[in-house]
């Protein structure tokens, strides 16, 4: 019988011992290939001399859907031989959104085996070659499509009705869901990778200088939540979530090396190392518990942190899946950072915020960093190295960090992976 | 019984799921394994079509098969989660609303099933908002 109450840890601690990261955004000349080169060739400078591409002995690729983005199956083998490491075996792994997110956990469990030592974890996806209607089309066959699609719903719609599950239950408002699009715009400002490199002020300002220029009536916004209440700037997309509830539709791509804790001073001075992993799957919105919460996040996180003997009191800074505003309050809630109800108050008092008690989505988060759907859950890893090792520029929080966290979500919480790091060995 | 059963009973405006013979338990989709207590002893279950609006949204960006359909920016659509009145939920889509209002469309209020498109293949799962 299996012991179902022993404690669930790695076999061997593993490690990340660099990054690469390629600049998000609309590539109309770039393809998978060149997304993923990119960032490996990004990866290569961050590790430096100590790093030889031989080294890898097998690697894991997030990514979604190049079939219907791009009609290119089977992208394993052709990415391992534009960044030269054929003939290692490497594998593609599909979980929607989560796709890398469940990529890295793989990466993880390859070492923790015994059986590879340096392993690449990537993820990658070419989105933006189709039309706007065509990515939704796509983005949508994540759902069930027998039991969801049919009644017309898309992605937007499904956290459409999760926003307004968590607004009848909790009071949450519109606004609230703005300051969550307010907040990660001014973090993504300062993130060099990211595909919107503008605050929401930032880009009222620019609307209102044009209609000057241009001798038009100029609006009268007051403030940024008077600008994203204005329809003709900011439509609705799936009620009550507008344009800026959502993560665009983005090119990019993101890897790490992952390598056995005892092996990683030979790579870097300061690796991270993942203290827990938890993944979950989770049933169709309407099938879940409650309306209000994605219950794969909650055990994928109770698993992660069981196994870093942590609570949710002890994260410094997370990295969250903000596929739509209202995902980032409910991911919130599901980690236990706050009560469930709370964190549209915590968005509001600026809790979240970069100088906050609880910083979330320094990246700019998908929103404003940008939602390469296959790539997403590499790219909040990124972050998290990032600033742990104090080296996330403009935007690094100005604290001790120690501890992080990553939660990426597939579908409406049909997968989630949350994985929690520390600083060094 | 299997999925393409769950479409066969809609174009008879008929929502079939399963019930477990051992536990009671209920669903309003073709299942194989008691979603409550993972028997396989399940038979077919005819809900009466009434239940309550849980949640929705109104679509404005639509896909494809919505476009079709003449929807689109200017005319959205209403889709929900509907609680069926012997409990389980689903996915269907709402009609009777004014799309372009939806601070109009309360949760809670009392639908019945209405199937769209009964004469086809794919007839679509619906519930008429009662005002």
């Amino acid at each position: 019988m299996v012991d179902a109450t022993r404690s669930r840890k790695l076999s061997r601690s593993v490690s990340i011992a660099g990054v690469g990261i390629c600049k998000f955004g609309a590539f109309p000349t770039k393809t998978t290939r060149d997304l993923f080169v990119e960032a490996f060739k990004d990866m290569q400078v961050n590790l430096g001399d100590k790093f030889d591409v031989k080294d890898i002995q097998t690697a894991y690729i997030g990514n979604y859907s190049s079939d219907l983005f791009e009609r290119q199956g089977h992208t394993a083998p052709i990415i391992a031989d534009w960044i030269g490491i054929t003939p290692v075996p490497v594998t593609r792994i599909e979980n929607a959104c989560a796709s890398s997110g469940s990529a890295f956990r793989e990466g993880i469990l390859a070492i923790a085996s015994g059986l590879y030592d340096i392993v690449l974890v990537g993820g990658v996806e070419k989105m933006t070659d189709l039309p706007t209607e065509d990515v939704t089309d796509v983005l949508a066959t994540a759902a069930d499509g027998i039991y969801e699609i049919p009644a017309g719903l898309t992605f937007p719609g499904i956290y459409g009705e999760l926003a307004k599950a968590h607004m009848d239950r909790y009071g949450t408002t519109s606004e609230h869901l703005m300051k969550v699009g307010i907040k990660n715009h001014k973090n993504g400002k300062l993130n060099p990778n990211a595909q919107f490199n503008v605050t929401i002020d930032d880009m009222m300002k620019s609307r209102q200088a044009r209609a000057q220029e241009r001798g038009q009536e100029v609006p009268e916004w007051n403030n940024e939540i008077d600008f994203l209440s204005d329809d003709k700037v900011n439509p609705m997309i799936a009620w009550p979530l507008r344009l800026f509830d959502c993560a665009p539709i983005t090119d990019g791509a993101a890897c790490v090396l992952l390598v056995s804790s005892d092996i990683a001073q030979n790579f870097t001075d300061s690796p991270v190392t993942i203290m827990g992993t938890g993944q979950a799957t989770g049933k169709a919105l309407h099938d879940s518990d409650e309306l209000t919460s994605l219950s794969a996040a909650k055990i994928a996180g109770q698993m992660a942190y069981d196994m870093a003997d942590l609570t949710p009191n002890e994260i410094q800074i997370a990295e969250v899946h903000d596929c739509f505003t209202i995902a980032e309050i409910v991911a919130t809630e599901d980690l236990g950072f706050f009560a469930p109800g709370e964190a549209p108050h915590a968005v509001d008092e600026g809790r979240t915020s970069r100088d906050g008690d609880m910083p979330i989505n320094t990246s700019g988060g998908l929103k404003s960093k940008g939602h390469p759907v296959g790539a997403s859950g590499i790219g909040q890893i990124v972050e998290i190295f990032k600033q742990l090792r104090g080296e996330a520029g403009e935007r690094q929080v100005e604290k001790d960090l120690e501890i992080g966290l990553t939660h990426n979500v597939g579908g409406t919480g049909g997968t989630c992976v949350v994985n929690i790091f520390k600083k060094g060995i | 019984m299997d999925s393409a059963d769950f479409f066969e009973n809609l174009k008879d405006n008929n929502l079939i799921g399963v019930q477990c013979e051992e536990c009671g338990g209920l669903s309003a989709e073709i299942r194989y394994y008691c979603s409550v207590c993972r028997s396989s002893n399940l038979s077919p279950k005819q809900f009466t079509g009434k239940g309550t609006l849980s949640t929705f949204t109104c679509i404005s960006i639509v896909p494809t098969r919505m476009a079709e359909e003449g929807f689109g920016r200017n005319n959205p659509y209403c889709s929900g989660i509907v609680t069926l009145e012997e409990g389980p939920r689903i996915s269907a889509r709402i009609l009777n609303v004014d799309a372009l209002k939806p601070g109009e469309i309360k949760t809670g209020q009392h639908l019945e099933l209405d199937v769209q498109a009964r004469d086809t293949e794919r007839p679509i799962l619906a519930f008429k908002y009662l005002s």
